[in-house]
């Protein structure tokens, strides 16, 4: 910036937004020569990021370039398949997560994710927030019932379902699902939150809601969005990293990204020249 | 400059393509029009200039239609990056562009005023700087077409050049006004005229700065080996 902008102090627009991101306090997420393999399939290229805490970070690119293999690697989730493993480490809070010793259940409890389609439970929504919060903690009827209103409360959900939390999940609208599965996540106050496709499933309204609660939440989580949206990912993340053919291509500020992207391949994809 | 691969949607390139042929002619009609003025100026062509006043409209609408076209690009396309920074750029440049023809104007009105101006000094140094704001003014539209940094960079250069023009205008206008007091209204025509020209060559060096941050996503004041700031 320039002497005459310092001297009006006039501060970047996302200056607030950044203000209190870290890309070494609890819940970064560092990723250092990170591979991943379908198979023989090389899905993950030699990732080198650091995902800072209390802010949204946006993955983007186009399909099969490694976006959604990103989160499923950094909670583990590819295990489940014989043939898939990763190399490198995911550091978070000190220790390398893909360590096998590293217990799945205390990532589980670090790491939230929510997916593309809302997956409540078929149980009544008291349940559905209760449910992981009982595996977690040993807790009274009356703390309980306080975590549940305070996830709920977080997840923007409350005012609209206090009244019926005994009814069934099932009976939400689709937007209100996909907050409820976020009120579920946060509830057992894990530090990160992956995001795989959160709004596509939605309507614009219930997006705009989803986009205001991901702004909100960001100021206590570590959150990791993946989006086809760009327009999506250009309003509700402060760091944007584009990913092409399993390779990170570009990782900066959001708004630098999309108005002065770096690299040629960023750019084609931004503006819209690809295929 | 950085934009050589089509959209994948053809469409966008369509619109992106007429909003700079609109850019294109509007620069040709601001050339025309400051060429004339000056032409109609030193030839006492009453008609002429006359011509360049009800031209002007023509100006307007141009910047009226650009506007129109960037705001449907930006509602409908989204552009990011360097397509968002053109469309700002082609806004902005439109409504300079549409005000270096207001200048044209100004000059074309004073043409009756001084009909029976005698032969003054400055009137020979006004049509070399006039050519010279016009050329900034070709040269720097050429650049936003091409998206050439260094061009841009070049045309504000030239600057100083037309602003010695209106110093040395203004000291030769001065001298004749002390000596020939009976002409000293012309010679207020005259120096507006020249302050006009001079306005056209910052106007150019305004676009030259817009150009820049178009084609390079940075500003020119902070541009990378520029000595001070």
């Amino acid at each position: 910036m320039n002497d005459t902008a310092t001297a009006l102090r006039i501060r970047p627009m996302d200056a607030a937004d950044l203000a209190t991101t870290s890309t070494t306090g609890p819940g970064a997420i560092a990723m250092r020569d990170l591979n991943f393999y379908y198979g023989k399939a090389h899905a993950l290229k030699n990732v080198n990021m650091t995902v800072p805490t209390h802010a949204v970070t946006a993955i983007i690119g186009p399909s099969g370039c490694g976006k959604s293999t990103l989160l499923r690697t950094i909670n583990r989730i590819y295990e489940l398949y014989p043939e898939q493993y990763a190399t490198g480490e995911i550091v978070i809070d000190g220790r390398n997560v893909l360590e096998r010793r590293y217990p799945l259940s205390d990532l589980r409890r670090l790491v939230g994710m929510v997916f593309q389609k809302p997956t409540p439970f078929p149980s009544s929504i008291r349940s559905n927030v209760a449910f992981a919060l009982s595996y977690y903690e040993k807790l009274s009827k009356s703390e309980l019932n306080d975590r549940i209103e305070d996830a709920l409360r977080q997840a923007a959900l409350w005012d609209e379902v206090k009244d019926k939390l005994n009814q069934s999940a099932l009976g939400l609208s689709g937007g209100q699902q996909q907050r409820l599965c976020i009120a579920r996540t946060i509830a057992v106050k894990p530090e990160i939150l992956l995001l795989d496709e959160a709004t596509s499933a939605l309507d614009p309204i219930s997006t705009a809601k989803v986009e205001e609660l991901i702004h909100e939440l960001r100021e206590r989580f570590t959150i990791v969005t993946v989006t086809h949206n760009m327009q999506q990912a250009a309003r509700i993340s402060q760091r944007t990293a584009f990913f092409h053919l399993g390779e990170l291509i570009e990782f900066g500020k959001t708004s630098d990204i999309f108005t002065n992207p770096h690299e040629q391949r960023t750019r084609d994809y931004i503006t819209g020249r690809y295929g | 400059m950085q934009q050589t691969r089509e959209h994948t949607l053809k469409a966008f390139d369509q619109d992106l393509e007429r909003l700079r042929a609109l850019i294109s002619q509007m620069g040709g009609f601001a050339e025309h029009a400051i060429g004339e003025s000056m032409r109609c100026l030193v030839q006492r062509d009453l008609e002429g200039a006359e011509q360049v006043i009800l031209d002007d409209k023509k100006l307007d609408a141009l910047e009226i239609e650009t506007e129109k076209r960037a705001v449907q690009i930006i509602a409908l396309r989204a552009p990011m990056a360097g397509d968002l920074r053109d469309v700002v750029a082609a806004l902005k440049i439109s409504g300079v562009v549409e005000r270096i023809g207001d200048y044209a104007k100004n000059i074309a009105k004073r043409v009756p005023l001084l009909e029976n101006m005698g032969k003054i000094e400055p009137l020979s140094l006004l049509p070399e700087m006039a050519r010279i704001a016009t050329e900034m003014v070709h040269d720097v539209l050429d650049a936003f077409l091409e998206r050439d940094a260094e061009a841009a960079v070049r045309v504000c250069q030239r600057d100083s050049l037309v602003d010695d023009f209106y110093d040395s205008i203004f000291r030769t206008l001065l001298t004749h006004m002390m000596e020939n007091p009976q002409s000293i209204g012309q010679s207020a025509h005259l120096l507006f005229v020249a302050k006009n020209l001079e306005r056209v060559g910052d106007h150019a060096t305004n676009i030259a700065e817009m150009v820049y941050y178009a084609a390079t996503g940075v500003h020119m004041t902070d541009r990378p080996g520029k000595s001070g700031s």
